[in-house]
């Protein structure tokens, strides 16, 4: 008998039962579904965290105190001995650093920003001058502090693209107008390019100010033998080749800074991008194999579901099954019916599954904006084969019953 | 063995079915030889339990006897696999059962197919040889009903022309009018008697329908698994009944067969 009218066959069998097809497609939609919905999301937030690291400054390398497994700097215990102004110039030192093209040091805390009556809540990174040159990051307006407005401890500050838009929801020129950082007053000099979150916070919702004016005016936060205390250290390396090597200047000369005997564990971290980007393939990894996890049991709560509505669907039509015999089909057309009516069930709740996953994902990119969802073609072609395939799977069994039924006590079942 | 010049459609001979339920054995044919010769219309009667629907199921190609030989067209079939005897009933055997056996929800030209299709012939070639069977018994204006749509006599019509569609060498209907009111059981047996008369078609009825076996030619009566009587006579129902000498019935002397 031709696939064909097997084909045909199974489809008016579907037909006539549509709930109970609906009902029993339901697992493989939902797994598909599922599947494509998280994978394309997933991608999306892939690219778009990537695209983010690449704005982050090229070559860039970072040095936190203690250690990556301790939590973010911000959480990390007081026992960790904290990175000081101090060491940010002994890297910058070219002696010790060859390869370091420029080194900028950031104190990151909250405070609170007021103008005209409105008050905002932002993280204030208190910087060092080189900061835009090694961020790779530009003002829109007004330009960074200089080394002078550092030395004098100037009371100036520039604004993240999103604080500037909260304070100045008119879009006035933000330059020389004067706000209050917990209430002391200081002179707006520029907005910053809007560079949208990242890792580490969105950026555009901070302030920055020179370290030395926050640590003596602002939050005195200093070591107790009286240097500037900073939470981390940016170094942009020159070539890329050199970041490894670097990484290794710096280590040693850190390690020598803070005593750390041979054999000890840094009590500080170097990460670079590339550390990132993989920390975040990483926890991507894991997810896919979570994501994998998930769609296998749908997929397998499916199949069973397939099969006992197949068992069904042969114990019904056993009458059907012994005239079909009685007239001249063999075991092999029978086989072939129930194994097609099968992953015809499969492939149209796979079917329906892309479109469920597919509609979920544009919703989901729609409604937050900042990503794409990407719907790959090898995601909806892989789901499909592997619906089908569960079909086939847990059709055998039933099919292969049918294809064993005896037509004499078949054409005699009540 | 020569009957009216041509060899038997079907020939018994020494056939036994044993079947084991449990620990004991049922012996449910114990030796039987019967000849069916082209064009006869007979009936095989019997009490349940007297081994008639074994031999049916043996005759029918749905099942092998335990011994003796079977031959049908004269091929053994007595010893063939069951993808073997599935070839044979869909070329040579035509089915009528009792409750019609239709495919519900299926059109009466889509059910004459059905064995078409297991027969690999092409889909045009299928629609115009089911539409011209059911032509043959009268349905040639409900192609496309289905059976909920159709009467009782109707609905058996389409199984006549499914069984008729693959020109087999004889229909085996099983208790044809069983479900039927007297009124259409006699139509449905005239169309029998019709076909059997202008197209020389065999049938074996399998029946305890007396009423069917008036329509018949020749009776065969099963009890205890062997043949108790085989009787050739003149239909006493029917359109042939009070008419001349049926074309080609073959009348000979009633004769007792000893069991």
């Amino acid at each position: 008998m031709k696939v064909i009218e097997a084909l045909r066959i199974a489809m008016r069998a579907l037909a006539a039962n549509k709930l109970r097809s609906v009902l029993t497609m339901l697992g493989i939609i939902i797994g598909v579904g599922a599947v494509i919905a998280l994978m394309s999301i997933g991608r999306g937030v892939e690219k778009y965290v990537t695209d983010q690291f690449a704005g982050l400054g090229s070559n860039l390398l970072f040095v936190a105190p203690g250690q990556i497994s301790d939590g973010p700097p911000s959480l990390r215990p007081n026992t960790v001995k904290a990175l000081t102004l101090a060491d940010m110039e002994a890297i910058a030192d070219p002696s010790r650093v060859p390869h370091a093209a420029s080194v900028a040091a950031d104190f990151q805390t909250r405070v609170s920003v007021t103008r005209a009556g409105k008050t905002v809540d932002v993280q204030a990174s208190a910087t060092t001058p080189e900061y835009p040159l090694v961020r790779n990051w530009n003002t829109t307006a007004g330009s960074y502090f200089s080394t002078l407005d550092s030395d004098e401890r100037q009371r100036v500050v520039l604004l993240g693209a999103d604080t500037y838009q909260e304070l100045f929801p008119n879009n006035e020129y933000p330059v020389d107008q004067i706000v209050q950082i917990n209430e002391m007053n200081f002179r707006v000099i520029g907005v910053m390019e809007s560079k949208g979150g990242g890792p580490g916070g969105n950026l555009d919702k901070s302030v920055f100010l020179p370290l030395t004016t926050g640590q003596d005016r602002l939050f005195k936060q200093k070591t107790p033998n009286g240097e500037y205390k900073v939470s981390v250290i940016y170094v942009s390396i020159d070539q890329s080749e050199n970041i490894p090597l670097a990484q290794e200047e710096i280590t040693q000369l850190m390690r020598e800074r803070r005593g750390i005997n041979y054999l000890d564990q840094d009590d500080f971290s170097i990460v670079s991008q590339n550390d990132l980007i993989a920390v975040f393939g990483d926890i991507l990894g894991a997810l896919t194999i979570f994501l994998g996890a998930i769609a296998a049991i749908s997929l397998l709560v499916g199949g069973i579901g397939i099969m006992n509505i197949m068992l069904v669907s042969v114990t019904e039509r056993t009458r059907e099954i012994g005239l079909r015999k009685a007239v001249g089909a063999k075991r092999a057309d029978v086989l072939v019916q129930f194994l097609i009516e099968a992953m015809a069930l499969a492939a149209a709740g796979g079917f329906l599954g892309v479109a469920l996953g597919w509609s979920l994902a544009l919703l989901v990119s729609t409604a937050f904006g900042d990503f794409e969802a990407v719907v790959g073609a090898d995601a909806i072609f892989t789901s499909l084969i592997v619906a089908t395939a569960v079909g086939l799977f847990f059709g055998i069994f039933p099919a292969f019953r049918a294809s064993r039924l005896n037509p004499i006590d078949a054409l005699r079942y009540e | 063995m020569e009957q009216n010049g041509s060899s038997p459609v079907i020939s018994l001979r020494g056939i036994k079915k044993f079947y084991q339920m449990g620990d004991v054995e049922v012996r449910a044919l114990r030796g039987v030889d019967v000849d069916i010769y082209p064009g006869e219309m007979l009936a095989i009667m019997g009490p349940s339990g007297s081994g008639k629907s074994t031999l049916m199921n043996i005759i029918g190609c749905l099942d092998v006897p335990s011994e003796g030989v079977y031959e049908l067209d004269g091929k053994d079939v007595s010893r063939l696999k069951d993808d073997q005897l599935a070839a044979i009933r869909n070329h040579k055997i035509g089915f009528v059962f009792q409750s019609f056996n239709l495919l519900p929800r299926t059109t009466a030209v889509a059910n004459v197919e059905l064995p078409l299709i297991y027969g690999g012939v092409s889909g045009r070639q299928r629609r115009q040889r089911a539409e011209d069977s059911l032509r043959l018994v009268g349905l040639g204006e409900r192609l496309d009903h289905k059976p909920n749509e159709l009467s009782g006599g109707q609905q058996q019509r389409v199984a006549i022309a499914r069984a008729l569609v693959n020109t087999p060498s004889m229909i085996l209907a099983d208790e044809p009018t069983g479900n039927l009111d007297s009124k259409t059981s006699i139509e449905i047996m005239e169309l029998f008697q019709r076909l059997n008369q202008e197209r020389g078609i065999t049938i074996v009825f399998v029946t305890h329908n007396p009423e069917t076996a008036d329509y018949c030619h020749r009776v065969v009566r099963v009890r205890d698994g062997m043949v108790e009587s085989d009787i050739s006579r003149r239909a006493t129902a029917g359109i042939y009944a009070t008419g001349g000498e049926p074309p080609s019935a073959p009348p000979s002397e009633p004769q007792e067969v000893q069991p």
